[in-house]
């Protein structure tokens, strides 16, 4: 067995502390900037990882995930909207879209493989996007305000920056410890073994489909998740923020951490989102730099930034 | 003659304006080992394949122990006691042989829909994983990644996926293919032993192995069957000399 302290669990275990002592930074030096910042970068890091898990151990290449993060986000804009402020209805109901977006998307592009799957994703994020645009009571093209953030009877602030980021963090490492118990469970290992090898998996007696339709539903549940958390966050939803690039940014992120690494993709994001912080600094043509930076990641380092650490190990 | 455990009626498969397989009938008596012998191209796998399941045939039946099984998955198939192994070797690269061989006991024991226990950490199913890779003599690799096992390992591996279904009826598609001279004889030993406990269906290029294992033998040549019978039967079945032992009457002599 390796051992506990390798340099990709050196890294995760700083990583996860930083996150937690943030607030308290923050607060000491008044710069709230970088508490505002990282509570963007936990919430895409929870998207991330939920993409990771059809992505990196089921092998479906979901090129929509920004759906979820859309679906999540209206469906606490529009309950808001229509008088009810309650989180403990807002958030049920954004998972519970998000779920059952997934359970039909699922069920039709599961039928296809590789390429086509990666198109029929997409094409139905996309119609999830034109029908946001088109719901003209809720903004439209525009988008739609959040003029009250959701409530939870008193129990936590959701105004409250260092309450709210918390919350988020909660959210992140809840969601890695629940597809971390799924990745090793008998469910997990049998998602892991299609995307390893379909036909086999089918002849020793498992329906390869119907373990993949439950993956991809738990994967979208978590995102509306994450959806419910950006859009109380920006207070604001708009379909822009399920238009394909956004969905392109997830799968960078995912890659840049590490396919099928459980916390690769909180690395990924934190570091895909600062670069583009930093670079947008210096200018606006940031894209130019991330994507060679891409390109030489997949090249030359196909397990993403854990697989790079993992090699000092070995190294 | 006992009721057959698998019964193949006029079987039909086409591949554009080719017959892979013509027709073909085929009985398999429980606890015998049939062996399916014929040339390349003969429809062998074609035939193994809608056996199983991953392949539809255009017309015909199969029924497997009393059971239509013509129209199910190969899942289901799998469910009720049909295994394969695969010509070409077909397991899990990225696991170990022990997770290769455990996630075929786990296929047998209930739905899959646990999200939460450690699976590897299930001694029931580890402990079926062991015994099925000690009984074709991986018990001491369990733990090796099958991308680090050697060929003759990884075909001894398939085998053992097998048996960990508990199957009634084994189907083995050329487990010879590509073993050296020490591990083919290592193979049939194993062979001979486990048809003391299941019916085996063997498609092997092996001649020698064939005729030392099988109990009944149906030759194939272009999708139907030519001939059917014990070992003798065939080696002395003029038809088969001609349409296919021919090159290989040295080997069928001695074996």
């Amino acid at each position: 067995m390796k051992s506990q302290f390798n340099t990709s669990n050196v890294v995760v275990a700083l990583v996860a502390a930083g996150l937690v002592v943030l607030p308290l930074y923050s607060q000491l030096t008044g710069n709230i900037f970088i508490l505002t910042l990282f509570t963007r970068i936990i919430i895409f890091a929870l998207a991330a990882a939920s993409l990771n898990l059809i992505m990196g151990y089921g092998g479906m290449m979901s090129f929509g995930h920004a759906a979820y993060l859309g679906i999540g986000g209206y469906a606490v804009g529009i309950l808001a909207f229509e008088g009810i402020g309650s989180g403990f209805i807002q958030w049920p109901v954004a998972l519970a879209v998000s779920a059952l977006y997934a359970l039909v998307i699922g069920a039709l592009s599961l039928r296809t493989r590789g390429v086509y799957f990666i198109m029929i994703t997409l094409a139905f994020a996309q119609m999830a996007y034109y029908i946001a645009s088109g719901m003209s009571r809720y903004g439209g093209d525009d988008g739609l305000t959040i003029y009250k953030r959701s409530t939870f009877g008193g129990l936590i602030d959701l105004s409250n920056r260092v309450q709210f980021y918390y919350l988020c963090l909660a959210c992140l490492f809840g969601g890695i410890y629940l597809i971390w118990r799924i990745i090793n469970s008998r469910f997990g290992l049998v998602v892991q073994g299609v995307r390893s090898n379909e036909q086999r998996m089918q002849a020793i007696g498992f329906h390869a489909n119907r373990y993949r339709l439950v993956c991809f539903v738990i994967s979208g549940t978590i995102c509306g998740l994450a959806g419910a958390l950006l859009a109380n966050n920006t207070d604001f939803v708009s379909p822009a923020g399920m238009y394909w690039t956004r969905s392109g940014e997830l799968m960078v992120m995912v890659v840049f951490g590490g396919m099928g690494s459980l916390f690769g993709p909180v690395i990924g994001t934190i570091f895909f989102l600062l670069l583009e912080e930093l670079l947008s600094q210096f200018t606006e043509y940031w894209a130019l730099i991330m994507g060679p930076l891409l390109l030489l990641i997949v090249l030359f380092a196909r397990g993403g930034i854990m697989g790079l650490l993992g090699r000092f190990n070995r190294g | 003659m006992a009721d057959p455990l698998l019964r193949v009626e006029n079987l039909v498969r086409r591949f554009g304006g080719i017959l892979a397989t013509d027709n073909l009938s085929l009985d398999v008596i429980p606890g015998e080992l049939h062996a399916i012998i014929g040339p390349n191209g003969a429809g062998k796998t074609t035939l193994i394949s809608q056996l199983t399941g991953q392949l539809m045939p255009n017309s015909g039946t199969i029924h497997f122990g009393g059971r239509d099984v013509t129209a199910l998955p190969s899942y289901r198939r799998s469910r009720l006691g049909l295994a394969r192994s695969f010509q070409i070797t077909s397991l899990l690269p990225d696991f170990t042989a022990a997770d290769n061989v455990a996630l075929a006991a786990q296929a047998h024991d209930g739905h899959s829909f646990r999200f939460w226990g450690n699976a590897r950490k299930e001694k029931p199913l580890r402990d079926a994983a062991q015994a099925a890779l000690t009984r074709v003599g991986l018990g001491a690799r369990a733990d090796v990644p099958v991308s680090e096992l050697s060929h003759g390992e990884q075909r001894e591996l398939e085998l053992a996926v097998a048996l960990a279904t508990k199957p009634q009826l084994l189907l083995l598609d050329e487990p010879m293919a590509g073993l050296g001279v020490t591990e083919s004889a290592r193979m049939v030993a194993l062979l001979k032993e486990l048809r003391k406990e299941v019916t085996i269906v063997l498609v092997e290029h092996d001649m020698e192995a064939v005729f030392a294992l099988a109990d009944r033998i149906t030759v194939l040549v272009y999708g139907r069957v030519i001939a059917s019978g014990d070992p003798d039967a065939i080696r002395h079945n003029d038809e088969v000399k001609r349409a296919y032992l021919g090159d290989q009457h040295v080997v069928v002599a001695h074996g």
